[in-house]
């Protein structure tokens, strides 16, 4: 059997259709493969075989009697541990959800699974998808498979991993303000983040409802773009012959977008994690006999420092007397950072701007300072307050060879124009760095 | 100094969130230091502006909300089979009413 680790949805189509091999073929090597690399790269905190080889004897099933097969017939999936999953255990990256087991599947996971998808396991990230570089995770740390020394970006680190370490031909994550694109980018793989709403959240662990999103991770545009239902026919000779007008645009508010953003998502992250007391999610502290002691003792042993430093904050910035000053004072400044968007786009179709201000950095390299953490997540998190779609692309590396990512924006639901372009940059080679 | 030790007890209260003395002094110093990052916020003038309570204002109801439909949910042992300590079909949490 070919390299499992540079297929791509395409080719898994032709191969199955072409008997070259069965699903359920396929989905035991890309296991094996997945389970080998996984001990240097810990992208994944857990498999799930018997799902996915029950999905692959369905797919094979529909080979056998030349049924129509789905989009992703027997596509080996990642799938990030804050999307629930039946029957398969769903940690968040947290001690305190260790042994939770969703009784029923995210709309997204049942939506894969319908178009013929075989997940492979639930990959690795920030606690309760708090983070930039994956080290927040309270089981153990993911290393970038381009350069196993450095982090892998956050939150969806195992999933950006998975998918450049050829784990999995794409994987779901998350992005809250820029969870997806940012590992993309330090991981040399393609990134999207859907419209705010485009991607069912039910089943995706709240973290900031308004900011939160589903979407996937992928070694091409065009197998990103099949995984949220969008085909790319029209090759790049199409935006040649347009040939594209490159303008300067302004974005007067970005400046105050990390205030806004980071008030904004501990507030609704202090209420999302208010839930995880003790009674219904499978942690409880084993001391203290009191019920207002088990819940503050539960809550102090199973969350991790940032998760608890992000629900002090958030909890500070909606408690009375500060609420106007911050918290509403923030849904305001978002209100004018959405509009920035909106006047620019009445000019051009699509925003160019880089995901990272630098490069994957090393592992413990930013731990000492959250400011300094937040801070790196200028380019994201604009387009995440406005709820709008984006995409981080390679567009090239370092000269020290690590992956520099490219992020393109664009108007709400116009997520098909933005495919195309990142399609037709990729296939015209990206830039010659 | 934009919030002192006894301030993080009390949010840290309100949160139902224990945390160890050495908690205390770290998220005081982390926070002073966020709450002063986030003080440029004042400078924007926001006197006409509306808070933004919803995320799509201009994608339209229609768009972005699923019909409201009568689904089937779980059973009640399903939606216990999580809990750390149930029993006859509730969730069990320690005594609260003194006899």
């Amino acid at each position: 059997m070919e390299d499992v680790r540079t297929l791509t949805i395409d080719r898994v189509h032709q191969g199955l259709r072409a008997r070259q091999f069965s699903a359920g073929e396929l989905a035991r090597e890309a296991l094996r493969i997945a389970e080998k690399e996984n001990g240097k790269f810990s992208s994944y905190l857990h498999f799930c075989p018997e799902r996915a080889l029950e999905a692959a004897s369905r797919v094979d099933a529909q080979i056998a009697k030349s049924e129509k097969l789905g989009e992703l017939a027997g596509v080996p999936v990642a799938v990030k541990d804050v999307i629930s999953t039946r029957s398969v255990r769903t940690t968040c990256g947290s001690r305190l959800l260790e042994n939770y087991i969703p009784p029923y599947d995210a709309t997204a996971v049942i939506r894969l699974e319908s178009e013929g998808a075989v997940i492979l396991g639930k990959t690795n990230c920030d606690e309760f998808a708090m983070g930039s570089s994956t080290e927040n995770s309270a089981f153990c740390p993911v290393r970038n498979p381009v350069a196993p020394d450095r982090v892998p970006g956050g939150s969806s680190g195992g999933s950006a991993a998975a998918v450049a370490a050829g784990q999995a031909v794409v994987a779901l994550g998350s992005d809250t303000g820029g969870s997806i694109r940012q590992p993309a980018s330090f991981c040399g793989v393609v990134g999207v983040l859907p419209t705010y709403g485009r991607v069912s959240r039910y089943g995706l662990v709240a973290f900031a409802s308004s900011l939160d999103h589903i979407g996937p991770l992928a070694r091409t545009v065009k197998d990103a773009a099949t995984v949220v239902g969008d085909r790319i026919r029209r090759g790049p000779d199409v935006f040649r012959r347009l040939g594209c007008e490159i303008r300067e645009v302004s974005l007067p508010h970005t400046d105050y977008a990390i205030a806004c953003y980071y008030i904004i998502a501990t507030a609704e992250a202090s209420s999302n994690l208010a839930r995880y007391d003790g009674v219904r999610y499978t942690f409880r502290t084993r001391r203290d006999p009191t019920l207002l002691d088990m819940y503050r003792n539960t809550r102090g042993e199973g969350f991790g420092a940032e998760v608890k430093r992000r629900i002090i904050l958030g909890t500070y910035v909606l408690s009375a007397g500060y609420y106007d000053a911050y918290y509403l004072k923030a849904q305001k400044v978002r209100a004018l950072v959405a509009r920035d968007f909106t006047e620019a786009f009445r000019s051009v179709d699509a925003i160019l701007t880089p995901v990272s201000p630098f490069p994957a950095f090393k592992l413990g390299e930013k731990m000492s300072d959250p400011l300094e953490m937040y801070l790196s997540d200028i380019y994201t998190i604009t387009g995440s307050l406005a709820g709008i779609c984006g995409i981080s692309v390679p567009c090239g590396r370092t000269s020290a060879g690590l992956p520099i990512g490219m992020q393109i924006l664009a108007k709400h639901f116009d997520e098909h124009r933005m495919l195309r372009l990142a399609h037709a940059f990729e296939t015209a080679g990206g830039f010659e760095v | 100094m934009k919030i002192t030790e006894k301030e993080v007890r009390y949010v840290a209260d309100l949160a139902n969130l224990s945390l160890t003395e050495e908690e205390i002094r770290r998220y005081c110093t982390d926070l002073d230091e966020i709450l002063a990052y986030v003080e440029k916020l004042t400078e924007v003038d926001t006197s006409h502006v509306e808070p933004m309570a919803q995320v799509l204002y201009e994608a339209g109801v229609g768009s972005t909300l699923r019909s409201d439909q009568v689904r089937s949910s779980f059973s009640s042992e399903k939606a216990l089979s999580n809990a750390p300590l149930s029993g006859a079909g509730h969730y069990k949490v320690p005594k609260v009413v003194e006899r």
